[in-house]
């Protein structure tokens, strides 16, 4: 109660009597505030929360090695036994996550040295395109959690293009693309109609489309214009060469032209929701409904064209997937990407640049993680837990605020007056 | 009991919202507290309520400092406050809403509540200040006046001697306001006092023997009630204030909107808007009078398209607006300043330079083949801050900070940029600073004369009288009558309370009232 109070001078909006804060208080969805306030946090939290991450990710590498483990038997007879030790299990385990990740120092030439850092980029390709997609839905006030079953989508149709046809190269490849994007842009489109003309919380039928996704795949790899002449094995043909997206640096990298796709589709969506009339509605939905429809703004249209962007950029993240790197459908095609995507939106608050970054560190971090396990014995789910953990102090910025002593934002200055 | 505070500072942040703040309240004296919104005057009373630690300054009671850690203690003190929402428990009665806090129990120990006592308790205060309070009554089943009261009774049946009223004739008709000043009169003679917080002038000068005009937190001074209303606004706002608009008559011409039998229906089927009917020409303003919530929001919904109606038509020039979108309507020349800027007129986050082409973006003016013209907005929007005066650092300041009034001129330079054909603002200064007023007034009786029908939507008597050429009452979803400006003040009120024109005519000429007086 105080704080409503409290809010009565003290805010900005002070000049707003009190007949209007009432009102408006209970019509703004409490998801969705909390939604924009996550989105619109600063970027000092996402780097701090990396940080924390890291730290508490160190402590468990610590308590979990064998050899630490071994020394705080004797803890209170020579203590430094277990904190070196400690030290040097993290220090380990962290210098091989970057070994894996960015630079090798110990490779004998430069192309074996920085193969970490292209293993990286190409891992976070399709990370960073369905993030940009997820963060579409975000900045328009949509949890698109659907970007999952969008991928398998993009995938499935991407893939078949590139399989079953033979076209001119270029073209193939460009047309398989389109089919990617078509196809998430169809299925989160069919999220966006229900919402638009029903109510259906878009959170719901996405998470359920994954499902239908899921198995419409593994359906399709049962049948016979999806899988190999002649081989019962639920994988289909290898996509033509021709769909292939090129590789950059050769064949020592894995590294293909979908980064650059990559690169476009950020400053595609950088253009888009700040330079173009669309993107402004987008913004101006996601900021405030009421008074979008007030100023003539659709909000059912704008609804199915969010998601629509929103699904066909997963679906394009899906279609690059394949045919740059996976070139063969199966089954787990999309793995975690279209989950991993909503923490990368998180972590790059939803802006372009920060996405990019925010994807390549994610990336980094699966590929890096891959050689800490084999060089250290570190478990790999110790990355799984530091990716959690980010997205778990992303989401509580005051919690991140006040471990760090970082200055509160105004607004929640006057509600420490009244405490 | 005499009440004193002094020296009161409060500061949120960087924002002082009281400086240094000095009051003296003798017994048995209504004092009114004046000032605009945000002056600091809430804050001051949440700080003698105990709802607020004040950062330095002292409260005292018959001249002994005393500290409240909470409401509580304010309550144990003898200080009761009337919020501007109330404070009550809407499903329960009258009597329980008046015990709750310090229930009394049956003799006995049991904790059996003696609801009896409380009732008992209602009816003796009621009788005592003459006014009919039924202590079984539910409290969502009363009015908005008599729920005021049931606030009032709670606070004296805990022996408040000082009594805060924040804003208490807000939400009520004039007629509602004139039963409130009596009964201020009569805990006054009781000896109570009363704290009387407003920005209303004219029932300051009706009720109050002495007021202190506080602004941007500080006391800029104190005036008899034999004051001018023109000086205590100048003393609100820093300036000379006009409070009289002096606009020229209107010379109408033709008549091109014309809304005919205009019904909407609320999600349980019954009207909001009953049979709605009226006229409005080219130059002329209507005001739409009315206490809050009798239909005037749906009317303004429906007339933009956001709702649609059961039945009826709205011709504008000729074309029907029934059955088109927002978008339609405003593309046909409607011009709209919604009643809630903050919620249905201003998008907080967007700049205000965004937030002047909200509904103008896809126009070629702002955009280019879907690509906005960031030149030519960032261009409009210098243009306009300095048309409208806009009080803005920059105009990439996200518009949810400013000022309301300064929102307000955000929402209406929008919604004047373009020209209009018809031109709908819903309280159009809700909220906004005295100052601000005049402007907005000035540009809509502007709009007036070049040319467009105006229709006004306002809960401000003041406000309807000041700017109308006509004025068409509503109550209960229906038109009560649509009569001349120069209808007075009692008749209007008597049909705000849904009496027909002619008979309210003659109750008025009956019974003159105290806020009917010119």
């Amino acid at each position: 109660m105080s704080d409503e109070i409290v809010g009565a001078d003290a805010s900005p909006t002070s000049g707003m009597p009190e007949p209007e804060r009432a009102k408006a208080a209970p019509e703004e969805d409490r998801g969705q505030r909390a939604l924009r306030e996550i989105v619109s946090g600063d970027i000092g939290v996402s780097v701090l929360a990396f940080v924390l991450a890291l730290v508490i990710g160190g402590l468990l590498i610590a308590f979990t090695n064998p050899e630490v483990t071994a020394a705080a038997h004797y803890f209170f007879a020579k203590p430094m036994d277990t904190i070196t030790a400690a030290w040097n299990a993290v220090w380990d385990a962290y210098a091989a996550m970057f070994r894996g990740a960015v630079y090798n120092g110990q490779a004998d030439t430069f192309q074996k040295a920085i193969r970490p850092l292209t293993e990286t980029m190409t891992v976070a390709t399709p990370l960073i395109i369905a993030a940009l997609g997820v963060a579409v839905g975000f900045r328009a006030g949509l949890f698109n959690i659907g970007a999952q079953g969008q991928i398998i989508l993009g995938a499935t149709v991407g893939g078949y293009i590139g399989f079953a046809y033979s076209l001119p190269a270029g073209i193939h490849l460009l047309l398989a693309l389109l089919g990617g994007i078509l196809g998430g842009a169809i299925w989160a489109g069919i999220a966006g109609v229900l919402k638009a003309r029903t109510g259906a919380h878009e959170v719901i039928v996405t998470i359920m489309l994954n499902y239908v996704a899921l198995y419409l795949l593994a359906y399709l790899l049962t049948t016979d214009k999806f899988t190999r002449a002649g081989s019962n094995q639920p994988t289909s043909p290898g996509v033509k060469e021709t769909a292939q997206l090129p590789l950059l640096l050769g064949d020592w990298s894995r590294l293909h032209a979908g980064f650059i796709v990559a690169i476009l589709a950020s400053i595609f969506v950088w253009w888009l929701m700040t330079r173009s009339v669309l993107g402004f509605r987008f913004r101006a939905v996601g900021s405030n409904p009421h008074a979008s429809r007030t100023s003539g703004i659709g909000i059912p249209t704008t609804i199915v064209l969010v998601m629509v962007v929103s699904g066909a950029l997963a679906g394009l993240a899906g279609g690059v997937h394949i045919l740059g790197t996976e070139h063969q459908l199966t089954g787990g095609i999309a793995g975690s990407l279209g989950f991993d995507a909503i923490t990368v939106a998180l972590l790059g608050r939803s802006r372009p640049l920060g996405i990019f970054f925010a994807g390549l560190l994610y990336g980094g971090l699966n590929v890096g993680g891959r050689v800490m396990e084999a060089a250290t014995g570190t478990p790999i789910d110790i990355v799984l837990v530091i990716q959690a953990l980010v997205v778990l102090f992303i989401a509580a910025p005051p919690l991140v605020r006040a471990i760090f002593r970082l200055p509160t934002p105004r607004a929640a200055v006057a509600k420490g007056a009244a405490a | 009991m005499k009440l004193e505070l002094r020296g009161i500072t409060k500061s949120f942040g960087p924002l002082v919202a009281n400086d240094h703040i000095d009051l003296v309240i003798e017994p048995g004296e209504i004092h009114a507290l004046l000032g605009e919104n945000g002056a600091g005057k809430s804050t001051l009373m949440n700080v003698l309520f105990g709802l607020y630690d004040a950062d330095s300054g002292e409260i005292l009671l018959d001249d002994e400092p005393r500290t409240f850690s909470g409401p509580r203690d304010a309550l144990g003190a003898g200080i009761g406050m009337v919020h501007q929402h109330f404070m009550l428990v809407p499903v329960f009665t009258v009597a329980e809403n008046v015990m709750l806090g310090h229930e009394s129990t049956k003799p006995g120990g049991v904790g059996m509540l003696d609801l009896d006592a409380a009732r008992q308790r209602v009816r003796e205060l009621a009788d005592r200040f003459g006014f009919e309070l039924d202590p079984d009554a539910v409290v969502e089943d009363l009015p908005v006046g008599v729920q005021q009261r049931v606030e009032i009774v709670k606070a004296l049946a805990r022996d408040a001697q000082v009594l805060i009223l924040d804003e208490p004739t807000a939400v009520l008709t004039p007629q509602e306001t004139d039963e409130l000043i009596g009964i201020m009169r009569q805990l006054k003679e009781a000896g109570t006092s009363i704290v009387f917080i407003t920005h209303k002038l004219r029932e300051v000068r009706a009720v109050a023997d002495r007021i202190t005009v506080i602004r941007r937190g500080a006391v800029v001074g104190s005036a008899s009630p034999e004051a001018s209303e023109t000086d205590l606004a100048s003393m609100m706002v820093g300036r000379a204030v006009s409070l009289s608009l002096g606009k020229a008559p209107a010379v109408p011409g033709e008549t091109t909107v014309q809304v005919r039998g205009l019904t909407v229906l609320d999600a349980n089927g019954s009207a909001v808007v009953d049979d709605v009917s009226f006229e409005l020409a080219r130059g002329e303003i209507l005001t739409l009078a009315g206490v809050q919530g009798n239909g005037q929001t749906e009317l303004c919904e429906a007339l933009l398209g956001l709702e649609r109606p059961a039945a009826g038509s709205i011709l504008l020039e000729g074309n029907e607006l029934v059955g088109l979108s927002p978008k339609q309507v405003l593309d046909a020349g409607v011009g709209f300043v919604p009643e809630d800027r903050s919620v249905d007129g201003l998008v907080g986050d967007f700049s205000v330079a965004e937030n002047l082409v909200l509904d103008l973006v896809h126009t070629k003016e702002f955009s280019r083949a879907g690509a906005l013209d960031l030149a030519a907005i960032r261009k409009n929007a210098d243009h306009r801050i300095q048309e409208y005066d806009i009080r803005t650092q920059s105009a990439t300041q996200a518009a949810g900070r400013l000022s309301g009034g300064n929102q307000q001129k955000v929402v209406l330079a929008r919604e004047l940029s373009r020209p209009l054909k018809l031109f709908i603002a819903s309280q159009p200064t809700r909220g906004v600073d005295v100052g601000s007023i005049e402007f907005l007034h000035r540009r809509i009786v502007a709009e007036r004369d070049g040319g467009t029908p105006v229709l006004i939507v306002s809960t401000e008597l003041d406000e309807v009288v000041e700017l109308a050429d006509r004025i068409a009452v509503m109550y209960r979803g229906r038109l009560v009558g649509i009569v001349p400006s120069d209808t007075p003040r009692d008749v209007l009120g008597l049909m705000m309370a849904g009496v027909p024109h002619d008979e309210a005519t003659a109750q008025a000429a009956e019974h003159p009232t105290e806020a009917g007086h010119e």
